[in-house]
């Protein structure tokens, strides 16, 4: 697969097109705008751009504070800056109040590389999800990530958009449009369905190409909105191809394999098996390296389909 | 002290007074609730919502244009929760459904519930962060609309606070007024021994912003500090008022440091008569 920019490039870049949108978005940092990539907002439209410093905490409220007085906040830092270290403020200042922010966590997951477990976002979705009246979404690439920017601009109320570090291969050649809670179907099997989001999408795809070489016939949904499930397209793969396995580039417990299996044990139980990081913290090398060893690769997901196709 | 507050004042005093009363009853009540705390903040917040500071509109709670008040000591719900009923957001009778269930009146602050309510507060230490949000915000919009932030006293304890006073002063925030209700005592004891942060003033100068400390029951006193916050150009401030926890009611409560209890029927009685006695 052809590699694109990074998901938090794309994110940069389309919400600087945002900017020139709707004047009444706003974009809050936390000294990492040259790592998040609101510099391309705060380029061009500097009297509206909020530095408050190595602050998340005040980074988190005062966009609440200016939702409530009308404008559309967008805050971003890393995933496990934002996320962990402003849990309170979230859930007090947005979650609860039910307010217009947007927060956007790059740096998500271990493909980050050599800064280290300490930089590594991999328990965000997890937080996210938890949060009432919070929208939860993880693109796959570049095109997807520029769609998820403009959907999300269009949802009045809080949500969580998770970019990642490294280029990303490309996955989507033309702009599919997103539509937030509704899975996109990818490539259409019967016996088994890879349920994937962010960086795993790309390898559901590769994996699915060596599994239909072994004569296995794989559907794989790219799952960008982790909350609200689709839970229809859930109930449909569990129904139509009885075995599911979930990939992402999260802690296992309490992102999309959590979303995905509680879904399926309400709707239509089958046997399902999940390709994410076990309970464990990384380490720093190279993103490759890093995905090899936890066990995050299209081999990895072949390998736990297969596994689910001896069931 | 100017002609007209030789008239305003005892119009505030009288409203306090209303106000006082309106806070025991609904805590007595309810059975439950942080009376102390309310009431040493009254005559600050009697005196923005009815001294002629706060612009606001109770017919319309979102009017652009408003000024904002955002408790950030939210265990004080219930002497937001009666100035806002006396200035005319809601029915007076609506202050008995306190902490009831199906009730908007909740324990601490919820802006979803209750019009009126700028933020949903009661995990200390957020609201002057989200004041500087607002602050801002009426500034991109060109508004002169100015949002005073109530803490307390070991609220500051809060290095979330301490994050949106350096940030204010990056951004030369001068509508946003920052008043501590210095009561000498948080949840576990006084502040002095908890976390003792005294003298406050300095430690706001020294970050940039302007601060005076006042006597938090003088009426003169808390006019003429919070206009002369309200006008200030350049930089925030915040006023430090140095408070009673109970007040007027402290010496008759059991504990000295009287934290998030309501009074007993029998002290609530005691007290509406001291209250009665003038004040
Ligand atoms: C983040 C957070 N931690 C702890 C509490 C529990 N709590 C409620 S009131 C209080 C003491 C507050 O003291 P102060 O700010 O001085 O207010 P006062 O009641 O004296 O007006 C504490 C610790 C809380 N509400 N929020
Ligand atoms: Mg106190």
């Amino acid at each position: 697969m052809k590699l694109g920019k990074s998901t938090r490039e794309a994110f940069g870049l389309a919400l600087a097109e945002l900017g020139a949108r709707y004047d009444d978005i706003v974009v809050l940092d936390a000294d990492v705008h040259n790592s998040t990539r609101t510099e391309y907002f705060a380029q061009r439209f500097p009297q509206r751009f909020i530095n408050v410093g190595i602050a998340e905490s005040n980074l988190v409220s005062v966009a609440s504070g200016l939702a409530a007085s009308g404008k559309r906040p967008w805050l971003a830092s890393f995933a496990c800056f934002v996320m962990c270290n402003a849990f309170d403020q979230l859930r007090m200042s947005v979650a609860f109040p039910a307010l217009d922010v947007k927060v956007v966590g790059s740096h998500a997951g271990i493909s980050i590389g050599e800064d280290g477990p300490s930089q590594m976002g991999i328990e965000d979705v997890a937080l996210a999800c938890v949060l009432p009246n919070f929208t939860v979404v993880v693109p796959a690439d570049e095109a997807s990530t520029r769609q998820a920017v403009w959907a999300l601009a269009e949802l009045r109320g809080p949500a969580y958009l998770r970019v990642g570090r490294p280029n990303v291969p490309v996955v989507y050649e033309s702009e599919v449009p997103l539509r937030l809670g509704r899975a996109n179907c990818l490539r259409d099997g019967r016996d088994l369905t890879i349920i994937a989001n962010g960086l795993m999408v790309a390898a559901a795809l590769e994996a699915a190409e060596e599994l239909a070489r072994l004569g296995v016939s794989v559907r794989v949904l790219d799952m960008h909105t982790v909350k609200p499930l689709d839970h229809e397209a859930v109930a449909r793969a569990a129904r139509e191809t009885g075995r599911i396995v979930v990939a992402e580039e999260h802690l296992k417990h309490g992102g999309l394999g959590s979303a995905v299996a509680q879904s399926v044990a309400e709707q239509c139980p089958v046997p399902m098996r999940f390709v994410a990081l076990n309970d464990t913290y990384a380490e720093s090398g190279t993103p490759q390296d890093l995905l090899r060893k936890y066990e995050l690769t299209a081999a990895d997901i072949v390998r736990a389909a297969r596994s689910l196709l001896q069931t | 002290m100017s002609d007209n507050d030789a008239l305003l004042i005892p119009r505030l005093r009288e409203k306090a007074l209303t106000i006082r009363r309106h806070i025991i009853r609904m805590t007595t009540k309810a059975g439950s609730g942080h009376p102390t705390s309310s009431l040493s903040a009254v005559e600050v917040v009697v005196a923005l919502y009815f001294g002629g500071l706060l612009r606001y509109r109770a017919q319309e709670p979102s009017w652009p244009q408003r000024d904002r008040f955002i408790l950030s000591k939210g265990h004080a719900a219930p002497l937001l929760y009666a100035v806002l009923a006396e200035a005319g957001y809601f029915p007076v009778e609506q202050l008995d459904t306190l902490r009831q269930i199906g009730s908007p009146l909740e324990g601490h602050p919820n802006m979803r519930r209750l019009p009126g309510v700028e933020a949903s507060t009661g995990s200390l230490g957020q609201g002057l962060s989200i004041g500087l949000g607002h602050a801002l915000a009426c500034r991109l919009d060109g508004y002169d609309s100015r949002v005073y932030v109530l803490l307390g006293d070991g609220e500051v304890n809060e290095g979330q606070v301490w994050e949106a006073v350096m940030a204010a002063v990056k951004y030369r925030v001068d509508n946003l007024v920052a008043i501590v209700d210095h009561n000498g005592y948080q949840q576990t004891g006084p502040t002095r021994e908890v976390l003792d942060l005294d003298p406050l003033p300095p430690k706001f100068a020294a970050f940039g912003w302007h601060a005076e400390e006042i006597d938090g029951h003088d009426w003169s006193a808390v006019l003429r500090a919070l206009r002369s916050a309200s006008q200030r150009t350049g930089q925030p401030s915040v006023i430090v008022a140095r408070t009673i926890k109970g007040y007027p009611i402290h010496q008759l409560l059991a504990e000295q440091n009287y934290h998030g209890k309501a009074l007993t029927p029998a002290d609530a009685e005691k007290a509406l008569a001291l209250l009665s006695g003038g004040s």
